[in-house]
């Protein structure tokens, strides 16, 4: 039989809506929802129907049969993984207390459901992958404006003129985000793109300035002190709503273009001719305070640089430029209901919100429990239920990951596929794809908000659920009936829309309730309640930090050279997988089976090695060393190498992906500590790598 | 004359590979053949920005191809609106297709043993809609124009 859906894509994080086609039970096709995106999808959007087939997924659930990481397993019936595992978490509440049981997850909408089953089971320590993502552009935003990253909307599509730091758009694709700077550009507005190497993104731009790898801030600050210097800030804006721009313009004095030419590598001329172009076009002038920002000492003071950037240019609810995102109480409309259990007053283990009180104590900071874990300060911790979450891709050195974890009695990883984590995991709790699951109805915020719901358009074909239905069976095996009390997704749905009016009829047209039929616009002149700083102003000095002990405005310290023979390691992405979720997906391996490395044409020759020559990639300390062929460009600075993360991976029943290509986390040895105490995000980019000509590189023909 | 060609502006083209997935999804093709691909040229600096051109290629559909003429149980048809498609009834997948297109674009479906190539989606086009590559371009970058005479 014939039937169309509306879902949300599940293929990355960004979660496109979708419209899905099937035939007894098959995908036919999937195509972006017309009414949103007007049809448009990625290819790993249409790579959806081959996850489900692929039969390199766990398709039951898993107890390890060996010891840890030996790939040995057991296969069981879900009553006896899920007895295993209630049994174990009895145990270890008994005799640690609950709070030494951890639960991470991704980011996202639905993140209040598993942060209330771990509530409710008497932990405080709810965690996502955030401290290897935007975690500092994020407390950075706080910072400044007391409300998050997420907190504006970027109105790219009526800008003139969009500046993105290392911000690789078109390889992360938020569909209707590139859509809007597609039409920016359409429209004759300039796209200035500063990075480390030329990108896909950098290739639509109007200027692009290559820097030297970690001097962003170096830029961004130069770019503030010229904005001051031509005057290029919306004086009322700033008299109106801002605190601390006299000590901003005393602090970024030193900071001249021809200071920050000479540091970061670009012309002098570039960032004059740069400021002269933003005069004439601000407010509708928008920079991308950055996504991804993990990377380098002071990255969240670049983050912090750029926000600084957007307030001078009070762009703030201006056509253009950077909107509060309206939710239903903006409209007139009332919210939908969530389960939402409150979090037990205990101290987190990561010391978030108790020994760091300037971090957001939503989902802490994961890394920080690594330290619990090893000194059992505040108290030991005993138990990692990773859903979805893989900490050995997200985090540096999986191997210093191992001794930590070696210390819980339990470790449980619930994901579509085997991650790196699940196999070294105690039990894997194979979830069903997101073409095969209904999702909780979720409120996407915006100038026209919406609420959008994910459904099932399959059942699945292998014994796999969906995880609301793993940790309700998992939450009723450990006395805890209130935690969900609803034996299906349609009944929590019509519990969920009860305030609203709607029924989930309501969302079978479009996939989607429109809560306002045109955008909602605040007076940019009553902005006044928004800030939600200490003072309520947009704070350049923030209150927060400064109780913290940590400056505000950091004097700028040059990065460290690469030792000789070494170069930093960059990594990033490209626009046919999402990581390692998909290096082993058949349609999207086919299309980049492995990551390359590379390297500048004059550091390459120097080295001896030619455009495809295979190189060794050896870490630091040389316990890690990975081969893969050179890719010999001219456009990246000759201190970095660069390769895509999510490759390298040692599953064996991952054929496709099987040792293919190399891992930039397992060349960050030691850097699991390398964090930023100010934004709170690890610092991914500071690593230092040997590349060598591979002896590997066939020499002569002895063979048959 | 050929009724339709699927255009590509290069200037919202993002090299992100979309297209040919979505065909290869839609024709639920296994790993192997590609119907369409996207290339690009070499950076070079324009105005001080390494840029660099997408191109788009996926069938010619030649006024008077060479695959028509070769195929030897007649398996390759010329419709009066110019899409050359590949019956697949009739195909024995001897590939003589491939050897005389001079840019061998027919190819072998492994599973089937047969030979494949773009036909424009053509039954998506008699229903009235656009081919996968089209429709569901990351960018819409991709266009299925109809050519007229001038």
């Amino acid at each position: 039989m014939k039937k169309s859906v509306y879902s949300i894509c599940g293929m990355c994080t960004v979660r496109c809506p979708i419209r899905v086609e099937t035939e007894n039970n098959r995908v036919t096709w999937i195509e972006g929802n017309q009414h949103l995106l007007g049809g448009a999808l990625c290819a790993k959007g249409s790579a959806g129907p081959a996850l489900v087939a692929d039969k390199e997924r766990p398709g039951q659930p898993l107890i390890r049969d060996g010891a840890r990481g030996s790939g040995r397993w057991k296969k069981v019936s879900w009553e006896t993984a899920l007895d295993y595992i209630a049994e174990k978490l009895k145990k270890i509440k008994a005799e640690h207390g609950a709070e030494s049981v951890v639960l991470s997850t991704r980011g996202g909408p639905w993140q209040d459901f598993f942060k209330s089953f771990i509530h409710a089971f008497g932990s405080p320590n709810y965690t996502n992958h955030d401290s290897t993502c935007g975690r500092n552009t994020h407390h950075a935003s706080l910072s400044v404006y007391g409300v998050g990253r997420k907190d504006y909307a970027y109105d790219i599509k009526n800008a003139k003129h969009l500046i993105l730091f290392g911000r690789n758009m078109f390889s992360s694709l938020r569909i209707a985000e590139n859509l809007q700077t597609l039409d920016m550009l359409d429209n004759g507005g300039r796209l200035t793109y500063v990075d480390v190497r030329q990108t896909i993104t950098g290739l639509k731009s109007t200027r692009f300035l290559q820097v030297r790898p970690g001097t962003d801030y170096a830029l961004a600050l130069s770019m503030i002190h010229e904005v001051i210097k031509q005057k290029t800030y919306d004086k009322d804006f700033l008299d109106r709503y801002v605190t601390g721009f006299d000590e901003l313009c005393t602090f970024i004095e030193p900071y001249t273009p021809a200071w920050a030419a000479k540091e970061c590598g670009v012309r002098e001329q570039a960032i004059k001719n740069f400021v002269a172009e933003i005069k004439e076009e601000m407010p509708k002038v928008i920079f991308h305070p950055g996504w991804n920002l993990s990377r380098y000492k002071d990255s969240f003071y670049a983050s912090r640089a750029l926000h600084i950037l957007n307030v001078l240019m009070g762009n703030i609810e201006q056509k253009g430029g950077l909107l509060i995102p309206k939710g239903p109480g903006d409209c007139g409309k009332k919210g939908i209901q969530a389960i939402n259990i409150a979090k037990p007053d205990i101290k987190r283990a990561d010391g978030v919100g108790w020994k760091y009180k300037h971090f957001d104590k939503g989902p802490g900071l994961a890394h920080l429990f690594f330290n619990a874990m090893e000194t059992e300060d505040p108290y030991p911790i005993k138990a990692w239920i990773a859903m979805r979450h893989d900490p050995f891709s997200c985090m540096p050195d999986p191997k210093k990951q191992e001794q930590h974890f070696d210390k819980l009695d339990l470790l449980v990883s619930v994901d579509t596929h085997y991650s790196e984590f699940g196999w070294y995991s105690d039990v894997i709790l194979p979830e069903c794809t997101y073409l095969e699951r209904d999702s909780p109805i979720c409120v996407q915020k915006g100038p026209k908000p919406r609420l959008a719901v994910r459904r099932k358009a399959v059942d699945p074909e292998t014994d796999t659920k969906p995880a609301w239905q793993i940790f309700k069976s998992l939450a009723d095996r450990l006395d805890m009936k209130d935690f969900f009390p609803y034996a299906t997704m349609e009944e929590y749905w019509k519990w969920q829309l009860e305030p609203t009016g709607y029924t989930i009829k309501d969302f079978d047209d479009k996939g989607f309730v429109s809560l306002a039929d045109n955008p909602v616009l605040f007076d940019p002149l009553q902005l006044d309640g928004k800030f939600k700083t200490p003072s309520g102003k947009i704070e350049l000095i923030s209150k927060k930090l400064t109780d913290a002990g940590l400056p505000s405005l950091k004097e700028y310290i040059s990065p460290i050279k690469p030792p000789r023979g070494m170069f930093r390691l960059v990594y990033g992405r490209t626009a046919v997988h999402s990581h390692g979720h998909t290096t082993n997906n058949p349609l999207l391996n086919e299309l980049m089976p492995k990551n390359s490395l590379w390297i500048n044409i004059k550091s390459a020759e120097r080295l001896g090695i030619a455009h495809g020559d295979l190189v060794d990639v050896v870490a630091e300390d040389e316990s890690y060393c990975g081969t893969i062929h050179a890719n010999v460009v001219e456009y990246i600075h000759p201190e970095a190498v660069f390769t895509l993360h999510g490759f390298g991976k040692e599953i064996p029943l991952q054929t496709r992906s099987f040792h293919a290509g190399i891992s930039d986390q397992k060349l960050m040895i030691n850097k699991l500590d390398d964090w930023d105490p100010a934004g709170g995000g690890i610092n991914l980019c500071e690593a230092f790598v040997v590349v060598r000509r591979s002896v590997k590189n066939p020499q002569r023909r002895i063979e048959l | 004359m050929n009724k339709y060609m699927i255009y590509l502006n290069g200037k919202r083209c993002i090299g992100c590979h979309g297209c040919e997935v979505h065909c290869k999804a839609n024709k639920n093709l296994p790993v192997g053949p590609y119907l369409c691909e996207i290339d690009h040229s070499v950076m070079v600096k324009v105005k001080s920005v390494p840029k660099t051109e997408f191109s788009f290629r996926s069938c010619y559909h030649c006024e008077d191809p060479f695959c028509l003429a070769i195929c030897p149980t007649g398996a390759i048809v010329k419709r009066a609106d110019g899409i050359v498609y590949i019956d697949q009834e009739k195909c024995i997948g001897c590939m003589a297709c491939a050897g005389s297109c001079p840019w061998t674009i027919p190819q072998l479906n492994p599973e089937t043993k047969k030979a494949i190539k773009c036909d424009y989606c053509m039954d998506r086009v008699d229903a009235g809609l656009n081919p996968a590559c089209v429709t569901k371009c990351t960018t819409h970058a991709l266009k299925f124009v109809e050519l007229r005479p001038l």
